[in-house]
C-alpha cells in the first residue's frame, strides 16, 4: 500500500468526567471503505468530530496524504477534501433540494446551473433526485440524499459517514451500497460509522473497533461473523432474549378506520389504520422514520384523541379517552423522545414516577400525593431495572440516555399494563441495556399483556416480535407472522425504495 | 475565555444564592446610578433600605410596608402559578383594576346601606371581575392561538380607559362638588377595608394575601394540580403525555391570577386608596411580576420579595421627597434588581468556567 489518504495516530480527547478517545489510532487507505465500529458511547461520533475539524484533540497527530493534518472548522476539514453526512440532517423543510444545497456552499452558482449539477451527479451515482422539490416533502431516503449529492458536489477524498441506514428500507440500503461501492471504485475513501454488523460485513473493507474510547480491535469484516463482531464491541457475550410465546385468542386492542391529521406542518397523517393486537402477543411495527410513528403512538397513548370505537381496549371503546384514562383502563405507552416527552429533564426520578404511575399505583387520594408512596415505586423501577442512579431524588436530566430508557421502560412494566405501546424503546441504549428492556417486554407479555412495539431497528422487531406491520406513509401494513419473513419481504412492507422508480441503475 | 457548562443537577444553593447576589449588585449599580446623579450613594441606599425600617419616622413607614407588600404579594402568587406553567400573564395592572372597579361598582350602587354581607360580596365580586378580564387573552389563546403576553398587556390599557371613565362618569361623586373621583369607601364602614390593628397597617388584604401564600404552597408541593402545573411548564409535551389538559391548564392559570389580581385591586380601593380615582393604579400589577421572579416563583420567596419591594418603593419615596432624586431613578434602581435576578439566574442551571486551551 502506498501513503495513506489518512493517519490518525494517539489521538485523544477527554471531556469532563468521561474520556472519550483514549489514544486511537488508524490509517485509512485511498478508496477503502473503513467501518468504525462500536456501542453507543464508545467514542466514534468524538472521533469523527476531530476528523472534520468540529473538535480540536487533546493530544495526537493527524495526517492527511503524509501532510500534517489540523482542521480548525468543518470549512478547513471540506477544503482539504473531508466531507460528512450526518446522522441528523440539517435541512431546511420549506427550501427546495437546490436551495438547501446552495445554503451550505461558499459562492452558490445560479440555481439552474446547481440544478443541472444536482442532476448530473445524482445521475452518476444512481441517487434520483429532483433539485427542484421541497425538502419538506421528501421521504428521509431522499433527505439523505440531498446530503449526500451535497458532499459529492465538493468532490471529496474522504467521505465520513455517520450511522446512515438507520433511516433507509433494506432496498434503499442497497442503493445507497451500490453508490458508496460505486464512489470507492474511484478512489473516494469512505469512513463508515455503524453498529449495524451485518451491513459493515457487507460494506466494509476493514473495521477499527472501539470500546470505551480506545481501540480494541481491527479486523476484515467479511472474515469474521457477526457474532464475533459484535463480542468484539461490547466485550462480553450477550445472550440473546428468551421468548415463550403465548398468543391468546383473546383481543385486547383493536383499531379500526384510524384517520387522522398532523398536528403540525410536514407531520404525517394516519391513513386509515387497523390492527388488532392479541394478550400475550408482541406486535413490531417497522418504517423508516417520520412515516407517521410518533403519530400512532399519540394516537394510542390519548395524546390525540378520535371517535371512540375506533380504538377498542379489552372491548371497551376508549378512542375519545385522554392518557389518564386510558392508563388506568390498562393502556400504557413510552414514547420514544426521553427528555420532553417521556419523562421531564428537570424534575426528579421520583416525580417522573409520579408522573404516569399516580392512578394505578395509587400515589394521590382526592388528588393529594403521597410521596413516600410515590419514592418508594420510583425505587422500585430503579431497583428492578437496574437503573445505574445515586438515587429517585436525582433530576431525570442527569441520566444517561440507556438509563432513563430503562426508567422510562420500567415506570410503565411495573404498572401491570394490559396494553403496553413503546416507540424505539432501544434508541440510543448500550447493548446490554438494550437487551434487558427487550427481555423485560417478552417477560410482560409473557404474563399475558398485548404489546406494540414500534422501531426502526428491524433486528430488534425480528427479535422479540410475533407479528410484524410497518408504517409507510401513514399507512400500517397488514400485520403478517413475523417468523420467516425475509429482509426482501419487509423492506417491501415499508414502501421499498421511496422515488426508485426511475432508478434502476 | 469562558465557557458556559450546564449542569447535570440545578444548584440548590444558587437558586437562593441568586437573589441575594442580585440584591448585593443592584446596590453597588445603583449606588453608582446615585453617585452619577450628585446624591451621596451610601446616604442613598441606607435611606431605601434602613430608614423605613429603624429611621425616626419608621412609626410611620413600618405599616407601609404591610399596605404595600399586600397587594405586591397576592398579585405575585397569582401571577407566580400561571408562570411556573409557562403562560405568561404581563396584565395583572388591569385584572387589578377592573376587580377594583366591581367592587367599588357593588358598593357605590347599595350605597348609602349597611349590609355586614357587603364587604365578602365586594371580595367576590373584585375576584369575578379579575378572573374574567384575565380570561378573556385566556381565551383568545386557546380558541385563536393569539399572544397572552401581548392580548394581557393590551388590556391593561383598556382597563385604564374603562377606570377613567367611571372615575369622571359614572361612578363619580355626586356631592364631590363636580371633582373626578368617586365617594371615598373608607367613609361607608360596611364596604371599608380598614386596618385590623391600629399602627401596623395589617388590612384584610394583607390576610388574603398571607393565605395566598399558604394556598399556592401546598397546592405546588403537595397536589396534583399544582404537579400538573410545574410539568406543563417544564416539559409540555410530557405534561400532555401525562393527561394534562393544556387549554383547561391556561384557562384555569389565567383565571387564578386574574381572580387574585382582581382581589387586591378590591382590597386597595376599599382600603389605601378608598375612592375609583383616575390615578388609582400606581403599577402594583407590574411590579409583582418583578416580585414573582425575585422569589423564585417559590410562594415563600415571593412573600420575601414582596416585603423588600415594598421597602424600595417606600425608601425610594423617602429619597425622592428628601433627596431630590428622581422617581425614574428608583424605577431603575428596581428594574435593576430583576436584571440582576434573571442575570444571576443563570448559574442555577449552568456553571461558568475557564475554557480549555484547544490543541493546536
Amino acid at each position: 500500500m502506498g501513503t495513506p489518504l489518512l493517519t490518525l495516530s494517539g489521538l485523544t480527547k477527554a471531556y469532563p468526567g468521561v474520556v472519550a478517545n483514549d489514544d486511537v489510532s488508524f490509517d485509512i487507505q485511498p478508496g477503502e471503505v473503513h467501518a468504525l465500529l462500536g456501542e453507543n458511547g464508545a467514542g466514534k461520533s468524538t472521533l469523527v468530530k476531530m476528523i472534520y475539524g468540529l473538535v480540536s484533540p487533546d493530544s495526537g497527530r493527524m495526517a492527511l496524504n503524509g501532510a500534517p493534518y489540523t482542521p480548525a472548522s468543518p470549512n478547513a476539514a471540506r477544503a482539504a477534501g473531508v466531507a460528512m453526512v450526518f446522522q441528523h440532517f440539517s435541512l431546511f423543510d420549506a427550501l427546495t433540494v437546490a436551495e438547501n444545497v446552495a445554503l451550505g456552499m461558499d459562492n452558490p452558482p445560479s440555481t439552474g446551473e446547481l440544478a443541472s449539477k444536482i442532476r448530473s451527479v445524482s445521475d452518476a451515482y444512481g441517487l434520483p433526485l429532483d433539485p427542484h422539490r421541497t425538502v419538506g416533502d421528501l421521504s428521509a431516503g431522499e433527505r439523505q440524499r440531498v446530503e449526500i449529492i451535497r458532499c459529492l458536489l465538493q468532490d471529496p477524498k474522504l467521505l465520513i459517514m455517520d450511522e446512515p441506514t438507520s433511516v433507509l428500507t433494506p432496498q434503499e440500503v442497497e442503493i445507497l451500497f451500490r453508490t458508496l461501492r460505486k464512489l470507492s471504485a474511484e478512489g473516494t475513501a469512505i469512513l463508515y460509522i455503524s453498529h449495524k454488523l451485518e451491513e459493515i460485513r457487507a460494506l466494509c473493507d476493514n473495521a477499527t473497533i472501539l470500546r470505551l474510547g480506545k481501540k480494541v480491535a481491527t479486523c476484515i469484516p467479511a472474515q469474521k461473523t457477526a457474532a464475533e463482531l459484535a463480542e468484539m464491541m461490547v466485550g462480553s457475550s450477550l445472550t440473546p432474549p428468551k421468548r415463550v410465546s403465548q398468543v391468546s385468542e383473546e383481543v385486547a386492542l383493536h383499531v379500526s378506520g384510524l384517520n387522522l391529521a398532523p398536528a403540525q406542518a410536514f407531520g404525517t397523517s394516519l391513513r386509515d389504520i387497523t390492527l388488532t393486537l392479541h394478550k400475550g402477543e408482541v406486535l413490531g411495527i417497522g418504517g423508516v422514520a417520520g412515516n407517521g410513528q410518533d403519530e400512532l403512538l399519540a394516537a394510542l397513548s390519548g395524546e390525540r384523541l378520535c371517535a371512540p370505537s375506533q380504538i377498542m381496549l379489552d372491548g371497551r371503546p376508549v378512542g375519545n379517552l385522554g392518557p389518564a384514562q386510558r392508563r388506568k383502563m390498562g393502556l400504557l405507552a413510552a414514547p420514544e423522545e426521553r427528555l420532553g416527552h417521556a419523562a421531564v429533564p428537570d424534575m426528579s426520578l421520583t416525580e417522573n414516577a409520579l408522573m404516569t404511575g399516580v392512578t394505578r399505583q395509587g400515589l394521590a387520594k382526592g388528588g393529594w400525593i403521597n410521596w413516600a408512596a410515590t419514592k418508594g415505586f420510583a425505587e422500585r423501577v430503579i431497583h428492578q431495572f437496574d437503573v445505574r442512579t445515586p438515587g429517585p431524588h436525582v433530576a431525570a436530566r442527569a441520566l444517561s440516555g440507556g438509563n432513563l430508557q430503562k426508567f422510562v421502560i420500567g415506570r410503565e412494566v411495573l404498572q401491570a399494563p394490559h396494553v403496553l405501546v413503546v416507540n424505539q424503546p432501544t434508541w440510543g441504549v448500550d447493548a446490554s441495556a438494550a437487551a434487558a428492556i427487550r427481555q423485560a417486554l417478552l417477560d410482560l407479555a409473557a404474563k399475558g399483556a398485548a404489546i406494540i412495539c414500534i422501531s426502526q431497528d428491524l433486528d430488534e422487531l425480528m427479535e422479540i416480535s410475533d407479528r410484524f406491520a410497518a408504517l409507510n406513509e401513514g399507512r400500517l401494513t397488514h400485520a403478517r407472522p413475523a417468523a420467516g419473513l425475509t429482509i426482501e419481504e419487509i423492506g417491501l412492507m415499508m414502501g421499498g425504495a421511496h422515488g426508485m422508480e426511475a432508478a434502476h441503475v | 475565555m469562558f465557557k458556559i457548562e450546564k449542569r447535570p443537577t440545578p444548584s440548590a444553593k444558587w437558586n437562593w444564592g441568586a437573589p441575594i447576589v442580585a440584591v448585593v449588585l443592584t446596590m453597588i449599580f445603583g449606588g453608582a446610578l446615585f453617585a452619577v446623579l450628585n446624591v451621596n450613594p451610601f446616604l442613598a441606599i441606607e435611606k431605601i433600605f434602613y430608614e423605613p425600617l429603624f429611621g425616626e419616622y419608621s412609626f410611620y413607614y413600618r405599616p407601609q410596608l404591610l399596605v404595600k407588600a399586600g397587594p405586591l404579594i397576592l398579585i405575585a402568587i397569582g401571577l407566580s402559578l400561571g408562570f411556573r406553567a409557562g403562560i405568561w400573564n404581563i396584565g395583572a395592572e388591569g385584572q387589578y383594576i377592573i376587580g377594583a372597579l366591581c367592587a367599588a361598582g357593588l358598593a357605590l350602587a347599595v350605597y348609602p346601606m349597611e349590609l355586614p354581607i357587603l364587604f365578602p360580596l365586594m371580595v367576590i365580586a373584585g375576584a369575578i371581575g379579575g378572573a374574567l378580564w384575565g380570561l378573556i387573552p385566556a381565551f383568545l389563546k386557546t380558541r385563536f392561538g393569539t399572544n397572552e403576553i401581548l392580548v394581557s398587556l393590551m388590556l391593561v390599557y383598556v382597563a385604564e380607559q374603562l377606570l377613567a371613565s367611571m372615575a369622571l362618569g359614572l361612578m363619580k361623586n355626586p356631592e364631590g362638588m363636580g371633582f373626578p373621583g368617586s365617594r371615598n369607601l373608607q367613609q361607608y364602614p360596611s364596604a371599608n377595608n380598614a386596618e385590623l390593628i391600629a399602627g401596623t397597617g395589617m388590612h384584610w388584604g394583607v390576610v388574603a394575601a398571607l393565605i395566598s401564600v399558604i394556598f399556592a404552597y401546598v397546592v405546588l408541593s403537595r397536589h396534583m394540580f399544582g404537579f400538573h402545573l410545574r410539568m406543563s411548564g417544564l416539559a409540555p409535551r410530557a405534561a400532555k403525555f401525562a393527561g394534562v389538559n393544556p387549554t383547561r391548564m391556561v384557562l384555569i392559570c389565567m383565571g387564578i391570577s386574574g381572580a387574585l389580581a382582581g382581589m387586591a385591586g378590591m382590597f386597595e380601593i376599599s382600603g389605601p386608596a378608598g375612592q375609583v380615582s383616575i390615578d388609582f393604579n400606581v403599577g402594583y400589577g407590574f411590579t409583582a411580576i418583578i416580585v414573582a421572579f425575585l422569589g423564585r416563583l417559590n410562594p415563600v420567596g415571593i412573600l420575601l420579595a414582596g416585603l423588600l419591594m415594598a421597602l424600595t418603593y417606600i425608601g425610594g419615596e423617602i429619597t425622592q421627597s428628601q433627596m431630590g432624586l428622581p422617581l425614574a431613578a428608583i424605577q431603575v434602581f428596581q428594574g435593576m434588581l430583576l436584571f440582576f435576578l434573571l442575570a444571576m439566574d443563570l448559574l442555577t442551571n449552568y456553571r461558568i468556567r475557564p475554557a480549555a486551551k484547544e490543541a493546536v
